[in-house]
């Protein structure tokens, strides 16, 4: 089974320095572009392998390029984004390949650079990211100081800089517009769509804004072609292979590259372990704070975008918080409102005022002072704060954990409010 | 010990990092994050005084200043003690108990979340998820991270931060 990301991440012992990098087959991608495939190519070949993007939406990587206008009459600069803001809670996959692997990471950003014909990259990382934030910023120099980043690279005329911009923290940030703003030094709010950032992005420029753990997969895709990367995945609705993670109770809590497609029970059981003991399995988030609850009935969904949705849920990040069964399901739930009301930007008024309300509903509840009432209001807060009435993604995604919440666990819900206590 | 009032003017220091970082935008104002990310460098935290010799340098109003730094959640508006514990309270660190070595801290340095100790040492603050839920519970005290943390290696670990 291969592993093209992480074959070369090590966890424990510190990542390969340029050197090392190019003995592995680094920049093999950055020199066979250079010297004979034209942005377009490289665009079609992205496209072809069927790559989907790894931080949550699931949009064909070609495509999200092929709507930056090239030529020469484009405008310019135009900008490459990596997104390493990496916060969605449960998720710690894109950590592992900047600490694992951070030459791969820059490679991926100077391909998918190159396809869209951008001058300026910029890395946009966590704050909390230290150890990550020291590794790309020396990993840098070295791509500077061997001519991979720069003006004229390996002479072949197209130049390309690349900045580390480290974050203050802010959920928000995740999110395509938001990021942009704060890139720009203002407040972390979402911009309306259109304009598309491929056509108005960063300072109004066209802008490409791609998730960590997708730009890893480009220069393997450069180097061994896009039949070879679906032909890696168990499903047909994206090719290669996934950083799956997992964390709670399981008795290997970890990530995991595996072949997209793997089932829930696959990563569940023999990956992560199974529970530990004297704890049984309640419920998965399997893709992030902001993903439907799967439970037991769903141990043999493929973990793909379709059979994902298919049950009910999201892929989204692909690592998952396992939920046991000596966790109260409205203490876990309310953990999370908390968060969401916490981050929400404030910007749109169902999100600002209505996760608030949620958080103090299911509060109440977990504290035994909850009403019969209190259901009918979280149910319609799934509704009035769904798909559709808000600005971004934010409170949607809040809502999914909660909606399933109340449809697989309700009657722990009743039980708090009927014996005025949390049972647990 | 916390000192309340801050120098309304910028150092030399001050001004030439924040000069450097202008330098590679279109235009100065998109320096605000990192106008502050210095000025918190130097000053530890973001005083009124702080957020109007910013405004003043980059010719913006002390209130747009102040909406973006009061918008991200590492940006200290308050004073804070020499050392700023961050507990993880997300998720994963709340399914793995992050809740018992709040109470542990709350004991050992006596102080809650948004609280500063008073001999200035320490501040306590929530955070959201630092990602890495396989090693929950976690937390960091300034930029070091520490992970599987339990109740028992508390003691320890503040001691290395005076």
């Amino acid at each position: 089974m291969e592993r093209p990301l992480t074959e070369y991440i090590q966890p424990g012992r510190p990542p390969l320095d340029l050197k090392g990098y190019e003995m592995t087959g680094g920049y093999a991608a950055v020199r066979k572009v250079l010297r004979g495939m034209s942005p377009a190519e490289v665009q079609q070949q992205v496209r072809d392998s069927n790559l989907k993007g790894r931080g949550g939406a699931g949009f064909n990587t070609g495509m999200k390029w092929s709507f930056v206008p090239m030529g020469r009459d484009a405008p310019g600069p135009k900008y490459l984004i990596a997104n390493a803001d990496e916060m969605e809670p449960g998720t710690f996959k894109d950590r592992l390949l900047m600490e694992g692997n951070p030459h791969q990471l820059i490679e991926g950003m100077i391909l998918s650079a190159y396809a869209i014909q951008a001058s300026v990259s910029y890395i946009f990382l966590r704050w909390a990211y230290r150890q990550a934030a020291q590794l790309l910023r020396k990993s840098m120099e070295e791509a500077y100081a061997a001519g991979y980043l720069g003006r004229n690279i390996l002479g072949s005329g197209y130049n390309l800089d690349m900045h580390l911009h480290t974050g203050v923290g802010r959920y928000m940030c995740g999110e395509e517009t938001a990021l942009l703003n704060a890139l720009e030094g203002k407040r972390a709010t979402p911009r309306a769509k259109p304009p598309f950032p491929q056509v108005s992005g960063l300072f109004g420029k066209p802008t490409i804004v791609n998730n960590v753990e997708t730009l890893c997969c480009i220069p393997h895709i450069v180097n061994k072609g896009a039949a070879w990367f679906k032909g890696l995945s168990y499903s047909e609705d994206s090719g290669g292979t996934k950083i799956y993670g997992a964390s709670g109770k399981v008795k290997r809590p970890g990530a995991w590259e595996l072949p997209m497609g793997v089932t829930l029970r696959q990563l569940l059981e023999e990956h992560a372990g199974g529970m530990k003991d004297g704890f049984t399995l309640k419920g998965v988030l399997p893709g992030g704070a902001s993903t439907d609850f799967l439970t037991i009935d769903h141990l043999d969904v493929k973990m793909d975008y379709t059979s994902v949705a298919a049950a009910g849920s999201r892929l989204g990040t692909g690592t998952m918080v396992v939920m046991d069964d000596a966790t109260c399901p409205v203490g876990f739930v309310h953990n999370l409102q908390h968060f969401f009301a916490q981050e929400s930007c404030g910007w749109c008024t169902p999100c600002r005022e209505g996760l608030p309300w949620v958080e103090k509903i299911l509060l109440s509840i977990e504290r035994g002072e909850g009403r019969e009432e209190d259901m009918q209001l979280l149910h319609m807060h799934t509704r009035l704060l769904g798909p559709g009435n808000t600005f971004c993604a934010l409170a949607p995604g809040a809502m999914e954990p909660l909606q399933s919440a109340l449809k697989y666990f309700g009657e722990d819900f009743q039980r708090h409010i009927k014996n005025k206590k949390c049972p647990y | 010990m916390i000192i309340y009032k801050q120098d309304n003017m910028l150092t030399e220091a001050e001004m030439q990092a924040i000069d450097h970082e202008i330098s590679q935008l279109p235009h100065k104002k998109a320096g605000v994050i990192e106008a502050l990310k210095i000025i918190q460098r130097h000053r530890r935290w973001v005083s009124d005084e702080s957020v109007e010799a910013i405004a003043a340098y980059l010719e913006i109003s002390p209130a747009e200043v102040d909406s973006v730094a009061t918008f991200y959640n590492l940006i200290f508006r308050k004073p804070v003690g020499r050392h700023v514990i961050l507990l993880c309270d997300s998720i994963s660190c709340y399914v793995m108990g992050y809740d018992k070595l709040y109470g542990a801290l709350q004991q050992q340095v006596g102080i809650r979340f948004g609280e500063t100790s008073p001999d200035g040492r320490f501040t306590l603050l929530p955070n959201a998820c630092l990602g890495c839920c396989d090693h929950a519970p976690a937390l960091m005290i300034d930029e070091d991270l520490f992970r599987d943390v339990k109740v028992e290696m508390l003691d320890v670990l503040l001691s290395g931060y005076k």
